[in-house]
């Protein structure tokens, strides 16, 4: 089987920066409560100050990778206190209307500073070129991404388990009010949790941004796969943005080859299929829903 | 007193939307037929959201699935208009019925995916199966020869085809309306206030959520059947999410308490995106802060907002 390891690469390529997406989506939904369908936009605004600094600003991809995702969280911030706050009490439908309404708004922001057309950045010097590996030529950059994945992985990992900020995080999302009576502040735990969210999204955004075309349609493009990947690993669940990542990865790496037909509605069916049996995800803990 | 002139007002209103043709630009024939198109796709998606509390994103396959059907059977069967209508309902609300068996026992969050899933999945065969829907294209080229119920009419003239489509809504609303304040209507409206109490009055909550789901996919069957004639083509973005997404703003816009508040809400969205668009571009920047706005502080929408205040004044 020629050309295997390739379609592998390519999969882990795609699972690892759709987990990087999609694990802020679910951390957000874990201790917010808050389906964040302005997530994907997120990410291209990620994408679009990635963008604005290295071709508007001539600065370096590395300076973009730094700043871009910090401000896409400053803006987090922004929104958190100027509309959030005002439903975090309320259903979770609310908070998926409310975030689509920003969705709205900071796509067609975006659309109306820098136009429909597509743009482009390229990866920086250091990560062009191709190397052979597993079989096939392979671009540098996507090593970089598939490693980029790692690290934040890894990072997260430590964060959750190991420091105490992440410990409070996960007290708030067993229990808001046990928190609260624990002396956590946990106004600034929501509004940090939503701009750490949206750093992720926001380094997704820097990471891909050489690797896919940055357009205003990019946003809901990626919002949906992120979905998928939450839901059939398991809302709010860590592990399950990984595995459920890895899976759609796969989907995009594999389904290509064997089932070209079923492509693009693998991953719907795939997401519809777990919602049906196990409505928590794979990863996801507790009875049905 | 108020409940006359509410009635009042509305008797004006239904006389100056049918003679809608005579006194405005030729320009807002259209404008109207599409608002109430897309009122009737509101106001079927507010019976379950609104009034049974599930809030799907998958509304527009069953949309699509209407248009679908009317333009295939007119393209290939020269089927007269009407009979295409009642064709649309069925396979819309069949459609409903099994996407909706499977989605009804989740709830919240959960059910809101499984109907984006679906709802995907369904644009993604219209959009994927070339022989039968034609791809991106969609389906096109097709003509009403024939009306039907022996009517003799040009459905060609956008007129005529405007009083159609108003007679048509006319009828669906009022049924969707006595459905809508029926004993069953308020299970529905039970339902999504306080789901565990109905059940314990020994009423089987799937079941209600799965007939209002049908309900639902029945109307928005029959707005789709007549959006394809209107627009000259069914085509899978009939039935994106984004077009999903439509009905949803359409009824927090007007409000999801008031029968007609997703009516009012489609007017409002079509009005302001003609208004809007044609001195800026971005219209949709101004519906988002409209959106949030309405989501934030006016959570009854622009209909409820009023009548509640007005019906409070001087009590």
């Amino acid at each position: 089987m020629s050309g295997l390891g390739p379609a592998l690469l390519n999969s882990l390529e795609m699972g690892l920066l759709l987990f990087v997406i999609a694990v802020g989506l679910n951390i957000v939904f874990g201790v917010l409560n808050i389906i964040n369908f302005a997530h994907g936009a997120l990410y291209m605004l990620g994408a679009y100050l990635a963008y604005t600094l290295m071709s508007l600003a001539g600065l370096s991809f590395w300076v973009a990778l730094i700043i871009a995702p910090l401000g896409v969280a400053a803006i987090a911030v922004v929104i958190d206190r100027l509309m959030l706050r005002f439903i975090y009490h309320r259903d979770v439908a609310d908070s998926l209307l409310l975030t689509f309404a920003i969705l709205l708004i900071i796509a067609e922001s975006i659309r109306s500073i820098f136009g429909s057309n597509i743009q482009a950045v390229y990866p920086p010097d250091a990560l062009q070129g191709t190397v052979r590996l597993l079989g096939g030529s392979y671009p540098v950059y996507s090593l970089f991404v598939i490693f980029s994945g790692l690290v934040i992985l890894a990072g997260l990992w430590y964060l959750f388990n190991r420091t105490r900020v992440g410990k409070i995080m996960r007290a708030a999302a067993l229990d808001r009010d046990m928190a609260e009576a624990l002396c956590i502040n946990t106004r600034m735990v929501v509004t940090g949790v939503f701009a750490f969210g949206a750093w992720l999204a926001g380094v997704g955004g820097v990471i891909a941004a050489p690797m896919r075309t940055i357009d205003p349609g990019m946003g809901d493009k990626i919002i949906i796969e992120s979905f998928i990947v939450v839901v059939i690993g398991g809302l709010g669940s860590f592990p399950g943005a990984l595995l459920g990542a890895l899976i759609l990865g796969a989907i995009y790496g594999f389904g290509g080859r064997y089932f070209p037909e079923f492509n693009l509605l693998l991953p719907f069916l795939g997401m519809a299929l777990v919602l049906l049996f196990k409505p928590t995800g794979l990863m996801g803990k507790g009875a049905n829903a | 007193m108020k409940q006359n002139i509410l009635i009042g007002v509305m008797l004006v209103a239904i006389a100056l939307l049918i003679a809608l043709p005579w006194y405005a630009p030729f320009f807002y024939i259209f404008i109207f037929t599409e608002i109430l198109i897309l009122g009737l796709f509101a106001v079927s998606f507010n019976l379950i959201f609104g009034y049974t509390g599930m809030l799907s994103f998958g509304h527009a396959a069953y949309f699509g699935m209407g248009a679908y059907t009317t333009a295939m059977l007119l393209l290939h069967q020269d089927w007269p208009f009407v009979y295409t209508l009642f064709a649309a309902m069925a396979l819309s609300g069949l459609l409903a019925l099994v996407i909706g068996f499977l989605c009804v026992r989740l709830s919240e969050v959960y059910f809101a995916m499984l109907t984006l899933a679906f709802g995907m999945m369904v644009f993604t065969i219209a959009h994927s199966w070339r022989d039968v829907t034609n791809g991106s294209d969609g389906i096109a080229g097709f003509r009403i020869k024939e009306f039907g119920l022996g009517l003799d009419l040009t459905i060609g003239n956008p007129t005529v085809y405007y009083h159609v489509t108003l007679v048509v809504v006319g009828i669906a609303a009022v049924i969707l309306y006595i459905i809508s304040r029926s004993s069953f209507g308020m299970i529905l409206k039970a339902i999504r206030q306080n789901p565990e109490r109905v059940s314990f009055c020994g009423l089987n909550i799937r079941t209600y959520r799965l007939a209002s789901f049908t309900i639902g996919g029945i109307f928005a069957g029959l707005a789709g059947a007549l959006i394809a004639p209107f627009l000259r083509v069914a085509s899978p973005e009939l039935m994106h999410w984004s077009m999903s997404a439509e009905p949803v703003l359409m009824s927090i816009l007007g409000g999801t308490g008031y029968f007609l508040g997703p009516f009012v809400g489609a007017a409002m969205f079509v009005l302001l995106e003609t208004w809007i668009t044609s001195f800026t571009e971005s219209w949709m920047l101004f519906l988002g802060i409209v959106l949030a706005l309405m989501v934030m502080f006016f959570r009854k929408g622009v209909l409820g907002t009023f009548l509640d205040w007005w019906m409070n004044k001087n009590d």
